[in-house]
C-alpha cells in the first residue's frame, strides 16, 4: 500500500513537477479515508507514509510560479489540458489582472472592475475556481445570489464559462490556439458525445428529410 | 296544433339560449386571450450571441439529452454552416435536432456571428393556440411541451410558430408527430436544472434564472458597455415576450431574426376568429333547423289536419 501510494505520487512528481499540489492532496485524502476504515496499526504506517510524502514537497517552490497546472474539470469528456501557468505570467508581462481581475494584488484592467477594485488587495485565494462555481444555474447558486440583496456579482459566468471566456477571448486576439480540439483531446466517450472518430455516422447513411 | 307551437317554442328558447351562451363564452375569451402574459415566475434563457463561437457542443447535448438520432455529420464537423436549404437559407430546426447553430458573416464584424435556434418558448405559444386537439401546454416554469400521444400530425402549428421551430417525423410512416424542443422539462427543468444546452456551452453564452431577472440582467449588460449590444432584447416583448431572449452588437435582421412579429401575442390575432367558431357551431344548427320548420309549418299543419 506504501509502495503503491508512493510510486504513484512520485510518478506523477517527476513526470510533472507542477501536479505536486494535486497528488498531495489525493494522496492525503485517500489516506484519511483510509485510516477510518483500517485498524490503527495500520492506520499509523499509512500515516508514517504521508508524513514522509507531506515533507518532500516542502523543498519544492510553493508559489504559483514555476508551474504547469492539469486543468481537468472536463475529464469526462476530454483529455486534461497542460496550462504553462509560467509561460502565460511571461506573455502578460507580469499583469496578473489581466487574467485574475483584481484577486492577485495588481491592479484591474478592465474598465468595468476599477471603480470598486481598484485598491482591492490580494484575495486568500487567486484560483478561478474561488469565485466561479462549477454549477453557477444550479437551484442553489440561483436561490444563493437572489437571497443576498447586497451582492453586486449576481450573475459571474460559472467555472468552464470562466475559463472559455478568458482564454479563448484572449487567444483570439493575440493569436493562441482557438480549434476546440487544439487545447481538448477528446476522450473515448467525448468521440462519443460528439459522434465523431470511432463514432462518426456512416457516410451515405442519411435519413433526413426537409 | 296547440302542441306543435309549444315545442317550436322550448326550439327557439333553447336556440337563444345557446347564442346567448356563445357570446358570454366570446366575450371571456376576449379577456383572456392576449392579457396572460406569462407565468409570473417562470424560468427564461438569456443568450449573448456577442459570446457564440460555433463549437456546436450545444447541439451535442441536446442530441444525448432527448436521446435523438446519430446526427448527419458529427458535432465536431464545421461544414455544415455552409449548408443551405431551399430559398438559400441556414439549417433550420428538425425531427433530429431541436436545436441547431448557424453562422452569419456580418459586414464590418471581425469575426463571423454564430445563432443557437430552438423554440423560444412564448409565454403565449402560437402553436398552443393553433392545436385543436390541445396537445400543448405551457407549463408555470416556462416551458411549452406536447403531448405525443394526443398530436394527430396536422402541422397547424407548424404554420403557426412565427419562428419556424416544431419539426415534423417525416421519416415516421406509421405515427408522424410534430417534434420539438421542450427546454428539457422532463428531465431537467421540472427538477429546477438549467437546459443541457445551457450547461454544456463552454462559452457560457447562455444565463439561466427568472425570466424577470434575465430581463433586468439584459438591461444592465446593455447599459454596462455602451455601444457594445445593440439596443434591444429580443424576445422581451416579440408576440407577447418568450422565455430564451437574445442580446446581438448587430441588428437583429441582420442576422435571420424577424423584427416585424410586433408586441402582440399571435392569439389577439385570431381570437375574434376563433370566438366565431363555437358561435357558428352552436347556434347554426338550432337557427337553421327553426328556419326549416317554420318554413315547412304549412305543408306539416295541412298533412296533420288531412291525417286527421
Amino acid at each position: 500500500m506504501l509502495g503503491k501510494i508512493a510510486s504513484h505520487y512520485f510518478a506523477g512528481k517527476s513526470r510533472l513537477l507542477h501536479e505536486k499540489s494535486l497528488y498531495e492532496r489525493l494522496a492525503f485524502s485517500f489516506i484519511l479515508k483510509r485510516r477510518e476504515k483500517m485498524g490503527l496499526k495500520t492506520g499509523k504506517l499509512i500515516g508514517l507514509a504521508a508524513l514522509i510524502a507531506m515533507t518532500a514537497p516542502l523543498a519544492l517552490p510553493q508559489k504559483a510560479s514555476c508551474e504547469v497546472f492539469e486543468l481537468n474539470s472536463l475529464a469526462n469528456l476530454f483529455e486534461g489540458v497542460s496550462f504553462d501557468h509560467d509561460m502565460h505570467i511571461e506573455a502578460v508581462s507580469d499583469n496578473c489582472s489581466v487574467c485574475h481581475h483584481h484577486s492577485a494584488g495588481t491592479p484591474p484592467t478592465d474598465a468595468t472592475c476599477i471603480p470598486c477594485h481598484l485598491k482591492s488587495a490580494e484575495t486568500d485565494s487567486a484560483a478561478c475556481n474561488a469565485c466561479h462555481v462549477n454549477e453557477p444555474f444550479s437551484s442553489a447558486s440561483l436561490e444563493a445570489s437572489a437571497s443576498n440583496p447586497l451582492l453586486h456579482h449576481k450573475v459571474k459566468p460559472g467555472l468552464k464559462a470562466a475559463y472559455h471566456q478568458n482564454c479563448l477571448g484572449c487567444h483570439q486576439e493575440t493569436g493562441g490556439p482557438v480549434g476546440c480540439q487544439d487545447c481538448h483531446a477528446l476522450t473515448e466517450k467525448g468521440e462519443k458525445y460528439y459522434n465523431t472518430g470511432q463514432f462518426a455516422p456512416k457516410p451515405g447513411k442519411s435519413s433526413s428529410h426537409h | 296544433m296547440k302542441k306543435l307551437n309549444r315545442r317550436n317554442f322550448i326550439k327557439g328558447s333553447l336556440a337563444g339560449g345557446l347564442a346567448a351562451a356563445a357570446t358570454c363564452n366570446a366575450k371571456d375569451a376576449k379577456a383572456a386571450g392576449g392579457d396572460f402574459g406569462g407565468y409570473p415566475d417562470s424560468m427564461g434563457v438569456l443568450v449573448d450571441l456577442t459570446k457564440c463561437v460555433g463549437c456546436r457542443t450545444c447541439e451535442a447535448a441536446c442530441n444525448k439529452e432527448q436521446g435523438l438520432p446519430e446526427p448527419d455529420k458529427p458535432f465536431d464537423d464545421f461544414s455544415v454552416f455552409d449548408e443551405r436549404r431551399e430559398g438559400g437559407l441556414p439549417r433550420r430546426t428538425t425531427e433530429k435536432a431541436y436545436t441547431v447553430v448557424n453562422r452569419y458573416e456580418v459586414e464590418g464584424r471581425a469575426h463571423p456571428l454564430f445563432r443557437k435556434v430552438q423554440c423560444n418558448h412564448c409565454n403565449e405559444p402560437a402553436c398552443l393556440t393553433s392545436c385543436f386537439v390541445n396537445a400543448y401546454t405551457k407549463t408555470p416554469e416556462g416551458a411549452v411541451i406536447y403531448n405525443p400521444k394526443v398530436c394527430v400530425g396536422c402541422r397547424t402549428c407548424m404554420i403557426a410558430c412565427p419562428f419556424y421551430v416544431p419539426a415534423y417525423s417525416y421519416s415516421s410512416a406509421i405515427n408522424p408527430v410534430v417534434k420539438k424542443c421542450i427546454m428539457c422539462y422532463d428531465t431537467r427543468l421540472k427538477f429546477g436544472r438549467p437546459p443541457a444546452c445551457v450547461e454544456a456551452c463552454p462559452q457560457g453564452v447562455m444565463t439561466f434564472g427568472k425570466r424577470k431577472d434575465m430581463i433586468a440582467l439584459a438591461h444592465e449588460k446593455i447599459n454596462a458597455k455602451p455601444g457594445k449590444y445593440v439596443g434591444h432584447v429580443y424576445g422581451e416583448t416579440e408576440v407577447g415576450g418568450t422565455s430564451w431572449m437574445y442580446l446581438s452588437d448587430v441588428p437583429f435582421a441582420e442576422i435571420g431574426f424577424d423584427t416585424h412579429l410586433g408586441k402582440e401575442p399571435i392569439i389577439s390575432h385570431v381570437k375574434d376568429f376563433l370566438a366565431i367558431v363555437p358561435m357558428v357551431l352552436c347556434i347554426w344548427p338550432a337557427l337553421f333547423t327553426g328556419f326549416h320548420l317554420l318554413a315547412t309549418r304549412k305543408q306539416t299543419n295541412k298533412e296533420n289536419s288531412t291525417k286527421a
